[in-house]
């Protein structure tokens, strides 16, 4: 189970588990923030830590909150560890890796939504098979947002309603996460009545 | 605006807006053919789907596809909408096939049904179709894409009312992969597009919790080619507007606040979608059509078994489900202006307007 409490209610939200160690003739890992610690925790109940550590292929950068536990990571001893300054910054190398992995990869993704949800898309257009993949959230639950009418894509809200930081409606965080967008969906809130904004409250942190 | 048909209403299709001027109505004939969804004086989420056989002679169920008075109309407006914002209309590269299935589909079936207006002739892979009331005279290769001007699911709803979208099967779920879709009850394909059915579906209250999605897909997954089935759904909108789409919502919202009990039965509008569902049989995937029809209130109490019940209905349906359709602010209103139209008698079992 996931070891995130999220609200109930959200019914295309992917459900998270936790990493398990696979067998695998490669392992990628891509992660955020506290996605470190989730990683360490699967290292730890790996059989073959030393031989999987020597097939491994991290992927990191720090979460959206701030958190960076490049340290920790460096720390693993992974065949390969890189560190990115953000998640777009990431995802050509990891466009590159995703591409030449073969079959028998194993991808591990952890850390925030947005991570995994941008991670995934990349896996997905690969044509990978699905069940190669495991996620696991850790860290912020920051949103990453498309606003539904301009389709322009806010990161990290933290508040609701927001103001979309494309067209500069204000928008409500709907309950309604696209995968293909790794985004949930804003929609404005004062359509009806415009300039009738509630006041925003802190919903993801 | 170009078009690329030339329409010829004849005299039996209408020349109207479903949009700035609205001049959108319905004729007598067609109030008396309306698909009012309502078969008891209550609503509440079910599984209501039956087999999509031929109906009634005359009911919107006759037919395979419906093609009504207002056909040339809305294909007048479905181009304005996909001029305005292409991103209506689209197909994940895997999905071509089903939309060749999906054209055969509706070529075969208008033929048959409506071959004053339609006509396929097939010769191997070289296919000929001539639709007289858009004007359209078009020859090409079955299976070509670059013999049609457009890939075919597009090429095809841009001549079918109502809106399509093409589920693929696969990982025991339903996959909304492909749809054209400008006459939607607030949502958006271009953020649906790719999800499976219980994503896409997510944002309904109680159904859920009902397990009304779980049997759905259940039901679904079983459905065979050549045996079609179909349900209603319906909402609430002002004013004639087909593309009630979310993109647009802070154009349309505000006329929700427009209603007064003098314009409430020409300005409300219950909007009916008939929604059938057909397995394809090249690429397996799973057709859902999504026709919408507009029915202005005061032309539906002109049927009195409707005016009672679409009445009862309204002020006695679950605060969720109107906030969720979106006409949780009008309803008081809605309301009072049927209350008129109810003197309390009981109405007689089933959707269809007589016997009272």
């Amino acid at each position: 189970m996931s070891k995130t409490i999220f609200p109930p209610s959200i019914k295309s939200r992917p459900v998270y588990a936790t990493l398990e160690p696979r067998p695998g003739k490669a392992h990628v890992v891509i992660a955020d923030g506290e996605g470190a610690d989730a990683l360490g925790e699967m290292l730890d109940k790996a059989p073959d830590r030393a031989g999987m550590l020597a097939a491994m292929h991290i992927l990191y950068t720090p979460g959206p909150n701030g958190t960076d536990l490049w340290a920790k990571v460096q720390g693993f001893g992974a065949a390969q560890t890189y560190r990115a300054p953000t998640i777009p910054a990431m995802l050509p190398r990891l466009g590159k890796v995703v591409s030449e992995a073969h079959m028998g990869t194993q991808f591990y993704v952890t850390g925030t939504e947005g991570l995994m949800g941008q991670a995934e898309r990349e896996i997905m257009m690969t044509g990978l098979p699905f069940d190669a993949v495991q996620k696991e959230h850790r860290g912020s639950t920051l949103r990453r947002v498309q606003c539904v009418h301009c389709k322009g894509i806010t990161e990290n809200v933290a508040m609701d309603p927001f103001v979309c930081s494309h067209c500069g409606l204000s928008l409500f965080v709907r309950d309604h996460y696209s995968r293909r967008i790794a985004a949930f969906q804003g929609v404005n809130i004062d359509a009806e009545d415009p300039g009738l904004v509630p006041a925003a409250v802190e919903r993801f942190k | 605006m170009s078009l690329d048909f030339k329409p010829d209403l004849g005299d039996f299709f209408k020349e109207e807006t479903f949009r700035d001027d609205f001049t959108f109505k319905n004729s007598p004939a067609a109030i008396a053919r309306f698909p009012f969804p309502f078969d008891r004086d209550d609503y509440m989420y079910s599984v209501n789907m039956e087999p999509h056989a031929p109906g009634r002679p005359g009911s919107v169920f006759e037919k395979t596809f419906d093609v009504d008075e207002h056909y040339v109309s809305e294909m007048i407006d479905r181009a304005k909408v996909l001029a305005e914002d292409p991103l209506r209309c689209q197909s994940l590269p895997h999905m071509t096939l089903a939309g060749w299935d999906l054209l055969e589909l509706i070529m075969d079936s208008n033929a048959r049904d409506y071959p004053q207006w339609f006509s396929l002739h097939k010769n191997g892979n070289q296919w000929h179709w001539i639709n007289r009331p858009l004007g359209i005279d078009q020859k090409f290769t079955f299976l070509d894409e670059s013999t049609l001007p457009y890939g075919p699911m597009e090429y095809i709803t841009r001549q079918m009312q109502g809106d399509f979208s093409l589920q693929d099967e696969r990982d025991g779920n339903l996959w909304m992969d492909a749809g054209m879709i400008t006459t939607q009850a607030d949502w958006s394909l271009d953020f649906d597009v790719g999800m499976n059915f219980m994503e896409w579906h997510a944002p309904v209250p109680l159904a859920h919790e009902k397990q009304i999605f779980d049997r759905a897909l259940k039901f679904l997954l079983k459905l065979q080619n050549g045996a079609p089935v179909r349900r209603f759904n319906w909402t609430m909108t002002v004013n004639p507007l087909l593309d009630t789409a979310p993109e647009t919502y802070p154009k349309w919202g505000p006329t929700k606040t427009t209603l007064t009990q003098d314009n409430l039965g020409s300005k409300q509008h219950l909007r009916v979608e008939l929604q059938a569902l057909f397995r394809l049989p090249r690429s397996n995937a799973i057709a859902f059509s999504i026709r919408a029809y507009l029915g202005k209130f005061e032309e539906l109490v002109t049927m009195p078994k409707w005016g009672r019940r679409l009445h009862r209905v309204l002020r006695d349906i679950h605060p969720d489900i109107a906030t969720y359709k979106g006409f949780i602010r009008n309803q008081p209103a809605m309301v009072e202006w049927l209350a008129k139209h109810d003197d309390g008698k009981p109405t007689s079992p089933g959707w269809w307007p007589t016997p009272e």
